[in-house]
């Protein structure tokens, strides 16, 4: 029998034993036991935040940029509650995180007591699964549970609540290698008579597209791995959503970019013209498909998922594949190889050709200008001035975040974090924390707009604190600049509220927090401004003073097609119709 | 699976939403969902329900397994096929739940609910509830001088009937319990 130890330490044995090296957290009254702890080792290293959402976004950018699971300490009550965005951005992003959250005493439960919050009902529409733990013997079998549910299956964000009084009492640990795993198990292996069906689609697909996504990055490096191959013994022309840059380089040929909403010209007219899609690890999110009854409307579809809800959720698919992208490409390709199939050549360099016609169009040039810096150049110089370094790139929401994405390249998967399916803005701050915590000496920058950036401003203190020499890189264009977008395309230009009014200097901010700030607005300066920023050995604030009525380009209007682009320079009003507009 | 016959072309609906009403029937299906009988495992269900805009047309719940504390819910539901299959697919996605069955397509099933009926009436009314009564083999479980108490077991579309002809004979209150269901066999 090993010897009984409090709940308070369960929580720290079962995070080393998980292989935690840091938590992102902030104490109060119902996690004193659990600080108290952490106070007595020196394994885990716990970094204090200044606001509980920046804990959890700083979890979610370790987890994306390391593929483990990441780790939020918050107390109850407000604590809890604050972390209630960042769950809901790692379950729309599908991110494994793990937030430990204390209560008020199991006897209290219920009383509306001091800092009472009922955390698992509210958080329990934005977790993967919760658990309230009333019984410290239970206590480290639930927190093992919980790292497994995390990175298991499709991944997504757990929360464990726990009282007080069961952090205070002893209880018997269960080691990791006893924990109840068993209930949650989803099925990683497709099915080998699908498989085979692809493999024979592949064989004669005349215009075929591989729409590639988040999904390839959760399943691991080995995955991606696996997906280049793919293309390789196809030839098959590859797009990706934003959640999946990187699981194919920016730099191979057979890449199309981004699609979707801000996608490229070629990547959105291939996937509208395609006979054969093969979806890996997307969901067909409404970014991506636009209009739905025109979505992609002579192709065979098939779908491969860990998640079964998202098979024939939005588009109906001809070829569903339940399973591991890791796994399934695997299989995939041996099935491919074995059966000795050729795909068809002389179709497919037909449509290369069609798709060099759309590539001819260069739906990313944009007018640049010798007198202020074009948010477009400054991607494009940044792209140039780090490109050869292993770098990670997060951002905030709004257009800076699409012209990233479109201008910056991406070689390797998990080096890039963006809040995609919530659109959280004040997402990128934290989450380059969460990164360079876990790649101490690795350049992190955070492509940021003004406004996003300034919601979660505080964690500058913390940067500095530790020592995180990341580089929050603003466009700034004085605008909520995406929401002015829409205001031109849709409202008549009627800017209702949508710009950055007395902002802050953000050299002086910089300065005031101990780091270094540089501002830059004449794009001459630009590259030497940038390489200031590099060289600079800890935390800058880069105010990139950008045009501030750019738009972002191309773009597909809301309930439209993906046929129907918008082009840079395009006539920007009445674009939208009356059904559109309701959409977001 | 069903073909959802998405019709080519516009249509002045949202853009995004793919379900042609009316290329599809409404379905009734009737769902058994196990679980482990845990805090919580109710809300979660009815959360994915209302969360999602499914309806929930009867629902009932009881530890079936007191050893292994699992519970059975089962859901009568309505909805296109497509989302029929979108509810089985989010109910299996919940950690604490082991099975879903949809009872409507995996053979032949018996539904059963349970219904009590308080009729108050006098003369000639009392008399007829009786008769009707036992034609329906509902069972008197409580009387007085002005009411009767039936207790009656069927489908929901028998006590629907019986309900519909309580109702002029002085049909004052009802509870039911929602469906119970299992496969044949
Ligand atoms: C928390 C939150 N509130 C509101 C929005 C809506 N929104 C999307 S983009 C945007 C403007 C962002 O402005 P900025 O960060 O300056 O980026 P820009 O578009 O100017 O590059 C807003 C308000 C959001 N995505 N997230
Ligand atoms: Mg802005």
């Amino acid at each position: 029998m090993t010897q009984p130890i409090t709940g308070a330490q369960m929580v720290v044995q079962a995070l080393k034993d998980q292989g935690v090296d840091v938590v992102f957290g902030y104490p109060g009254g119902a996690v004193l036991p659990i600080y108290d702890e952490i106070f007595l080792q020196n394994e885990i290293k716990h970094v204090l935040v200044r606001h509980e959402q920046a804990a959890v976004h700083a979890a979610e950018g370790y987890a994306r940029s390391t593929g483990k699971v990441g780790v939020a300490l918050v107390t109850s009550g407000p604590g809890a509650t604050n972390a209630v965005t960042g769950l809901t951005d790692a379950l729309m992003d599908s991110i494994p995180i793990i937030v430990l959250s204390g209560q008020v005493p199991t006897f209290m439960i219920g009383n509306d007591a001091f800092q009472e919050a009922d955390t698992v009902g509210i958080t329990r529409p934005c977790t993967k699964h919760n658990w309230l733990v009333k019984e410290t013997d239970a206590l480290s079998g639930v927190i093992h549970e919980a790292f497994h549910v995390a990175r298991s299956g499709r991944p997504g964000p757990v929360l464990v609540d726990i009282p007080k009084d069961v952090q205070f009492a002893a209880g018997t640990y269960t080691p990791k290698v006893k924990a109840n795993t068993s209930r949650y198990q989803p099925k990683v292996k497709g099915d080998p008579e699908m498989l085979s069906r692809l493999a024979e689609a592949i064989a004669t697909a005349k215009r075929p597209i591989i729409y590639s996504g988040g999904g390839v990055i959760n399943s691991g490096p080995a995955a991606s791995q696996l997906l280049r191959e793919l293309v390789d013994e196809t030839g098959f022309p590859i797009t990706s959503t934003l959640m999946g840059l990187g699981a194919y380089p920016a730099s191979g040929e057979k890449w199309l970019g981004m699609l979707g909403m801000h996608g490229l010209y070629e990547a959105n007219l291939a996937m509208h013209g395609c006979d054969l899609m093969i979806n890996i690890g997307a969901r067909f999110d409404d970014r991506i498909t636009g209009r739905t009854q025109d979505f992609s409307p002579n192709s065979q579809k098939a779908h491969i998922d860990i998640d079964p809800s998202s098979i024939n959720k939005v588009i109906r698919v001809d070829m569903p594949i339940i399973g591991d992208v890791g796994h399934v490409l695997e299989d995939l390709l041996r099935i491919w190889k074995s059966q000795g199939r050729k795909t068809d050549k002389a179709a497919l360099s037909k449509w290369w050709a069609q798709i060099d016609e759309w590539r001819a169009v260069k739906c990313l040039e944009f007018k640049n200008s010798d007198t202020v810096i074009k948010p477009q150049y400054a991607m494009q110089r940044l792209e140039a001035l780090t490109k050869d370094r292993d770098r990670y790139i997060c951002t905030e929401v709004g257009q800076h975040q699409m012209w990233a994405a479109q201008y910056l390249g991406f070689e390797e998967p998990n080096r890039w974090m963006t809040s995609g399916g919530l659109g959280t803005m004040g997402y990128g701050q934290p989450a380059s924390m969460g990164v360079q915590m876990a790649h101490p000496d690795a350049l992190v920058i955070n492509v940021a707009g003004e406004a996003s950036w300034l919601m979660n401003m505080q964690e500058m203190g913390t940067m500095v604190q530790y020592r995180m020499p990341v580089k929050q890189f603003i466009l700034n264009n004085e605008r909520l600049g995406m929401v002015r977008q829409w205001q031109e395309l849709l409202h008549g230009e009627r800017y209702s509220q949508s710009w950055s009014e007395a902002l802050p200097d953000f050299v002086k901010l910089a300065e005031a927090f101990g780091a270094k700030g540089i501002q830059c607005a004449d794009p001459k300066d630009l590259d030497d401004a940038i390489k200031e920023m590099l060289d600079h050995d800890g935390p800058v604030i880069f105010d990139c003073l950008v045009e501030k009525h750019e738009n972002c380009f191309p773009m597909i209007p809301s309930g439209e097609p993906h046929n129907k682009m918008l082009l840079p320079n395009a006539e920007t009003q009445n674009q939208i119709t009356a059904p559109g507009a309701v959409l977001v | 699976m069903s073909n959802l016959k998405i019709e080519k072309g516009s249509s002045r609906r949202s853009a995004y939403d793919l379900r042609d009403p009316n290329a599809d029937t409404i379905e009734r299906h009737t769902l058994a969902v196990i679980v482990d009988n845990e805090a919580g495992v109710l809300a979660r269900v009815i959360g994915l329900f209302s969360g999602r805009g499914y309806n929930i047309e009867s629902l009932t719940v009881a530890e079936i397994d007191h050893t292994g504390h699992t519970s059975r819910i089962t859901i009568v539901t309505t909805g296109t096929p497509a989302i029929i299959d979108q509810i089985k697919a989010q109910l299996g996605r919940i950690v604490p739940v082991h099975e879903v069955h949809d009872l409507t397509v995996e053979g032949a099933s018996v539904e059963r609910e349970l219904a009590l009926f308080k009729v108050s009436g006098e003369g000639d009314k009392r008399v007829e509830a009786l008769r009707l009564a036992d034609i329906f083999r509902a069972n008197v479980v409580d009387s007085t001088l002005k009411n009767f108490t039936f207790e009656i077991t069927g489908s929901p579309e028998k006590i629907d009937a019986f309900a519909d002809l309580m109702r002029p004979l002085g049909l004052t209150e009802m509870a039911r319990t929602g469906v119970a269901a299992l496969a044949r066999g």
